[in-house]
């Protein structure tokens, strides 16, 4: 025979000071527990879209990310000729020779400076990222001194509102546009005519070079023609799976530290559960007995009193998430130690985290309702009713 | 005195309870120590920077080198005593983990340890050093990390430089002065990495990621660094220089976003732990309600019931909290074990200590408030009827 849910939920319900503090202990657990997830993943989803499968990128060989490297005028002229690549409607090859270079901008409300990319490229360039498009503005016009900037920019740093100029590499800058890169890293930098960045900046070389293969599977083939060539001592990579490495050490680095803090609050929060379900053991050892001489079985006794504990973890964990989502509405900037520039990424709460965060909370709720619904299961029908 | 006797006696009824509560509460002032010892360590290096030293960068940005030649111009100011250039080489040593990382720095090898008077070096090792091209000096962290031993050979590559493996030998092993030093560096020679330069790229060679420059009064920094950026303004590469302090702080302030967050989660982790006490508190008091109304029945006035409650809750916190503190000191030093070279400098500082004994006094001082309220005021008549 069970024993009723109105029951059970009754009991919760009469200690409402002592359910609040458990739930809500555990509530704030879950909470940190759910934000570390929801940032790992706001970070890759980041770093995913930003690169597309259809696009291959060419970078110095050895070099990890783009700043560090170099790549020669004449290499990225025989990228052009290469015949994994696909061709525009016109029959110009869908090649972006690119420059990435750092500089520093204050961010808002404080005047500490960050490093921020500033990526010089082609008109072409843009038509290979079909994630990104103008939101205010306009795009910067080849051959001048013209800017725009990314969302995340535009947003948290000073300076950079349409109109206003920027100075760098000895040079003036105007803004005269903001993009939006559809939650991609390119939100986080500033963009501008490869030309004019290579002579401010007095750069010979190229950083990278971006490609769009003619279909996906010409991957293998383009790095086969690339390593064959001794002119092109180059690295070929798909987009994605490059991105995905530049967040490597942060993302494995925002895991690590999240899961230590969530294991040692869990231990916490299970105290705090274990407590409270000890004494409501013990305020109800007559009930206990009660219950068990009108016939309920020990297990039965054993289940009510761990739904009991998992019924307020449940509680708890909800209401963790619930604070959780809101986290939806920010964004976080922090210097990827990879790139060595500054990163914005937000939370993402997806289905994955709703149900990996219940079952945390859930498992929270057992482990610590196990040991005191033992205890109440084990009493004995005299003693019990004696107790009082 | 038979008052705190009573007390102690008090927690010790519910024995299971109070150990877990002070368990919970060890957990949290533990939690709390560390987290706010990994702060400290972020701020390693700007805590070991000294007044006396300035560098000197790219005015763009720390990517961007400087010509090689600027040193002499540098050591030509007033108030200038020394400058050595100093070169993130970003040596890789087996593969690119937390794990074998350490910083790598291509140095004037003849002036730099004088420089650094914090890294305590052997005379007849800096002299073996200083003679050997291809020789480098290694910290004695890493020493200890990787059991690099004097005469071994560092088979490194660079993503920066390029260039395939470079072997150094370790001529000598520096020791830290204090615990503020921070002994993660390998050195080696300016000069034999230019040389490799000139060999291979000859459009890198020639020049310096930053000066560090050694001034005889700390006091004069400020005019100093605007008398040596006023020296390369309007020049193709113009400098910012800031004191070394300064300089480190912006390597954190790139980082702010990590340290703001396990700030908060630190004090989150406290907000947990006094969900805890105060529910353990609401409970001995709401089962001792007939007791506290049999003490006033006895003639006791209320604040003294209060004062039996509030003390509990008080020196629950005390005893878990000073568990705590005193556990702190082998956990650091196993943690920092653990994340081997991740954290150069990690100890635990006064402050910490002093920011433990702080929040375990408030979580027992405000877990102890609204159950000692309702003990003072429970009325006697519905203090003896109540069964708890």
């Amino acid at each position: 025979m069970k024993i009723p849910f109105s029951y059970i939920f009754r009991n919760l319900w009469t200690r409402k000071l002592t359910t609040l503090l458990t739930a809500g202990g555990m509530a704030l657990v879950v909470f940190v527990f759910a934000a570390v997830l929801m940032l790992d993943a706001g970070l890759k989803r980041t770093l995913v879209s930003t690169g597309s499968l259809d696009n291959a990128i060419l970078l110095r060989q050895s070099s990890q990310t783009e700043i560090q490297s170099s790549v020669y005028r004449d290499q990225a002229s025989l990228l052009e000729t290469m015949r994994e690549v696909a061709h525009g409607n016109d029959g110009t090859p869908l090649v972006s020779k690119e420059t990435l270079v750092l500089t520093q901008i204050p961010k808002r409300g404080s005047d500490k400076p960050q490093n921020i990319v500033v990526r010089g490229l082609p008109a072409l360039g843009i038509q290979l990222r079909p994630q990104v498009h103008i939101v205010d503005g306009r795009w910067f016009r080849t051959g001048t001194s013209e800017i725009v900037v990314g969302r995340s920019i535009a947003d948290g740093f000073e300076g950079v509102g349409i109109g206003e100029r920027l100075r760098f590499a000895a040079r003036e800058w105007t803004v005269v546009g903001t993009f939006d890169g559809g939650k991609s890293g390119f939100d986080s930098e500033i963009w501008g005519d490869v030309e004019q960045m290579m002579q401010a900046f007095r750069r010979t070389a190229y950083s990278s070079v971006i490609v769009r293969l003619r279909d996906r599977q010409a991957l293998g083939a383009l790095e086969g023609d690339v390593n064959a060539d001794q002119r092109l001592i180059l690295d070929v990579k798909r987009e994605p799976e490059f991105y995905a490495e530049q967040s490597k050490t942060l993302s494995t680095f925002i895991s690590i530290l999240g899961l230590t803090l969530s294991i040692i609050f869990s231990i916490g929060a299970m105290i705090g559960a274990m407590i409270t379900m000890y004494a409501a053991v013990a305020n109800r050892t007559t009930e206990i007995g009660t219950l068990r001489a009108l016939g309920f079985r020990r297990s039965s006794i054993l289940s009510a009193f761990l739904l009991e504990s998992v019924l307020l973890a449940i509680v708890g964990g909800i209401a963790g998430l619930t604070l959780a989502s809101f986290l939806q509405a920010f964004t976080i900037t922090t210097m990827n130690w990879q790139s060595f520039s500054q990163l914005a990424f937000g939370f993402d709460l997806t289905a994955r985290i709703v149900t990996v965060t219940l079952v945390f909370s859930i498992v929270m709720g057992l482990v610590g309702g196990f040991l005191p619904s033992v205890r109440a299961a084990r009493l004995e029908i005299v003693d019990s009713l004696r107790a009082a | 005195m038979y008052y705190l006797k009573l007390i102690f006696k008090n927690i010790f009824r519910h024995r299971l309870r109070s150990i877990l509560t002070i368990v919970g509460l060890v957990v949290a002032i533990l939690a709390f120590g560390l987290l706010q010892t990994v702060v400290n360590a972020w701020y390693a290096g700007a805590d070991m920077a000294s007044a006396n030293r300035l560098v000197t960068r790219n005015a763009t940005s720390l990517v961007f080198s400087l010509p090689a030649y600027y040193r002499e111009r540098i050591k030509a100011i007033d108030g200038v005593t020394a400058v050595a250039i100093s070169n993130w080489f970003g040596g890789v040593y087996k593969d690119q983990t937390f794990k074998n990382f350490f910083a790598t720095f291509a140095v004037d090898h003849d002036v730099f340890f004088d420089l650094y008077p914090e890294f305590r070096v052997k005379p007849d090792e800096l002299l073996a050093f200083k003679k050997d091209q291809r020789g480098c000096m290694v910290g004695r962290l890493i020493a200890d990390q990787h059991g690099f031993k004097v005469g071994d050979v560092i088979p490194l590559t660079s993503p920066i430089y390029g260039g395939g493996t470079w072997e150094l030998t370790v001529r000598g092993i520096y020791e830290p002065k204090d615990e503020t030093t921070v002994t993660r560096q390998l050195y080696f020679h300016w000069d034999y990495m230019n040389e490799q330069m000139k060999k291979r790229f000859p459009k890198r060679a020639e020049s310096a990621g930053v000066f560090i420059v050694q001034i005889a009064d700390g006091s004069r920094a400020a005019e100093i660094s605007q008398a040596i950026d006023r020296e390369f303004r309007n020049s193709l590469a113009e400098t910012l220089t800031e004191t070394e302090k300064a300089f480190s702080l912006g390597f954190v302030a790139q980082t702010e976003a990590i340290v703001t967050a396990v700030k908060i989660v630190s004090f989150v982790v406290i907000v947990i732990i006094f969900a805890v006490v105060a529910n353990t508190m609401a409970m001995t008091a709401r089962e001792r309600l007939a007791e506290y109304a049999t003490l006033k029945a006895l003639g006791f006035p209320p604040i003294f019931v209060a004062m039996l409650i509030f003390g509990e809750s008080v020196l629950i916190s005390a005893l878990g909290g000073a568990l705590g503190i005193l556990l702190t000191f082998p956990v650091a030093a196993g943690f920092k074990l653990a994340m081997g070279t991740m954290f150069p400098v990690f100890y635990v500082t006064g402050q910490t200590v002093a920011m433990q004994v702080a929040a375990s006094v408030a979580v027992g001082v405000l877990a102890g408030i609204l159950p000692s309220i309702r003990a003072a005021n429970v009325r006697i008549v519905d203090g003896l009827r109540y069964a708890g």
